[in-house]
Parts: C-alpha cells; sequence; structure tokens
C-alpha cells in the first residue's frame, strides 16, 4: 500500500469534527503519535493541538518551517496558491455541491426536477433516434 | 486531591503566622500545580508541613497567583522529576513530555501515571519541571518525534466515536465493512 497523504510539517488538513469542522488548516508542528499543532489562520482555526482522529489529510501541502507562526503561514498558503488548488479539488466541489444542494428551497427544487425531465428528454430522443 | 480536567500552575506564597515575637516571619514559595486555586492552596499547606514546622492553622497564605505560560506557540519538550507512591514503596522517576505548555505537560503526566502505574494524583509529587532542549531529550519515545523532515501517514484509521471524536462511519450497522485506509 503506497501511502501519498502523510502528516508532516505543512500538511493542509480538514477539520472533522468540533466547532470549526469542515474548515481547513495546517501541520505546523507535530506532538506525538497521536496529535499535532495546527493553525488555519487563513480560515479562522485558533492556533491549536489537536488529535488526528478530529482531521482529515489532503492532498495540498504547503512550504512551511516547523513550528512556523501565523504570517508565515499566510505567506506560504498565498505562494503555493492552497485555496486555489483546494478550490479545484474534487473532494471540495463535492463538499461545494453537497452545501449547495442544502441550501435549496422548494422552488429551486421543482426548477431542478424541471430541468432533470427536460434533459432525459433530449437524451431519451437521441438514443431512439440513434 | 481530585483531579479533573487541565491542571494549572499557581505560585503559592505563606508564611507562619506573625506573632508578637516573630512579627515578621520568613515567607515561603511553592510552584504548584493543581486543576483550581482551591487545591493548590490545600497542596501548599500539604507540601510545607512536610519541609517546615508550619501548617495551615499556625499559617496563612499570603497570595496565590496563577502562572500563565509565555510562549504557547510553539511545542517544546518538557523534562518532569517526580516522586510517586507505588502499591509497595516509593519512587523517583523522570518523564519527558511533549507539549505547548508546561501544564498540558503535567496534565499529561498524571493522566499517564494513572494509566501506565495506576497512581493516583495523591501519590504523585512533582520535584522538578524543565523544558528539554532537542540534544538533551532522553527518552526515545520523544526522540521520535523531534527530528527534521518528520513524516508519517495514518496507515489504520479506527475511529469510534468515544471521547468527542469523529466515527469512522455514521451509521452502526453496515452492509459492508468500512474502510480503514485512505491513502
Amino acid at each position: 500500500m503506497v501511502f501519498t497523504r502523510f502528516v508532516e510539517v505543512g500538511r493542509v488538513c480538514m477539520i472533522n469534527y468540533g466547532k470549526d469542522k469542515g474548515k481547513l488548516a495546517t501541520i505546523v508542528d507535530i506532538v506525538d503519535g497521536n496529535k499535532c499543532l495546527i493553525d488555519g489562520c487563513n480560515t479562522g482555526v485558533t492556533r491549536q493541538i489537536i488529535t488526528f482522529r478530529r482531521i482529515a489529510l489532503t492532498d495540498l501541502t504547503c512550504e512551511i518551517g516547523r513550528g512556523a507562526r501565523a504570517a508565515t503561514i499566510k505567506a506560504a498558503w498565498k505562494k503555493g496558491e492552497v485555496a486555489e488548488a483546494w478550490a479545484k479539488s474534487s473532494w471540495a466541489k463535492k463538499l461545494a455541491a453537497k452545501a449547495a444542494r442544502g441550501n435549496t428551497s422548494d422552488f429551486d427544487r421543482f426548477k431542478i426536477m424541471v430541468a432533470r425531465k427536460q434533459k432525459s428528454k433530449i437524451v431519451a430522443a437521441k438514443v431512439k433516434s440513434m | 486531591m481530585t483531579v479533573c480536567g487541565p491542571m494549572k500552575q499557581y505560585q503559592v506564597v505563606g508564611r507562619k503566622a506573625p506573632t508578637e515575637a516573630f512579627p515578621n516571619p520568613e515567607a515561603y514559595r511553592m510552584i504548584i500545580f493543581a486543576p483550581n486555586v482551591v487545591i493548590a492552596r490545600s497542596k501548599f499547606w500539604y507540601f510545607m508541613q512536610q519541609f517546615r514546622k508550619m501548617k495551615k492553622t499556625t499559617g496563612e497564605i499570603l497570595d496565590v497567583n496563577e502562572i500563565v505560560e509565555k510562549n504557547q506557540n510553539q511545542i517544546k519538550n518538557y523534562g518532569i522529576w517526580l516522586r510517586y507512591d507505588s502499591r509497595s514503596g516509593t519512587h523517583n522517576m523522570y518523564r519527558e513530555y511533549r507539549d505547548l505548555n508546561l501544564c498540558g505537560a503535567i496534565t499529561q503526566l498524571y493522566d499517564e501515571m494513572a494509566g501506565r502505574h495506576r497512581t493516583r494524583p495523591r501519590s504523585i509529587q512533582i520535584i522538578r519541571t524543565s523544558t528539554i532542549a532537542t540534544a538533551d531529550v532522553k527518552r526515545s519515545n520523544t526522540l521520535q518525534f523531534v527530528g527534521k523532515d518528520l513524516k508519517f501517514p495514518l496507515p489504520h484509521r479506527t475511529d469510534s466515536a468515544k471521547r468527542g471524536n469523529k466515527a469512522l462511519s455514521d451509521q452502526t450497522f453496515t452492509v459492508g465493512r468500512p474502510t480503514t485506509c485512505f491513502r
């Protein structure tokens, strides 16, 4: 099994649990086999020790030294274009789609239903003609 | 003493109550680790009785201050020298912990001593604490995490919803086994 996502200084992770659930943060230092120090100065997460059970590692990293402070992390995020890379990732897109679906009103859902029916009508007609 | 939740560091200053013969007795200062001020005061007398001819009824506490760690943004290595009672005798020990602040390390210490040695907090006396430079770290467990370019994957994720953590699955019963490997 080849691992590609490591717990390391600079790894961007998503918080899975707690009041900062759903936000990204950077691993700034590692305490021990269960906990690390994260800082999400770009995403509003206070610098804190968090257990690995409460985070999910992403594919993204940024270049920081061990124990870097907020200003350094902000600069590294900007340089590495982490926010843009995250928005482009399918993980982020799926989260955004789920959030958008959750925010639909009844009228929006009606419009979606109508659009799906129209689409399937076009597809069925095309399939029939083939 | 009942230890629950995070420990705090207190500076407790006390002296023997002044009398006509000795109107200005010598004051003593102790650093006490306790969950709250009340227990800190109690622990102060516990130790002062051991060291000096002074007790709560014959003395007075002049001041109790919480000591807040100056730098809580960097992880440090803490070495803690302690004395504890086991079932068969009393022993000295040296333990190392990595944490943001000394109080966090002390909290870890009490929890770990309870887990590994069944030591109750009442049986533990902290003798000395110190931040340890990376070069002076003794314990291999701590040395594992001090190096440069430390990285490791999370190979086998078995997250249960206990102790305020996120569970691997949101359902109690599923059709297939959950996957524990996330690359």
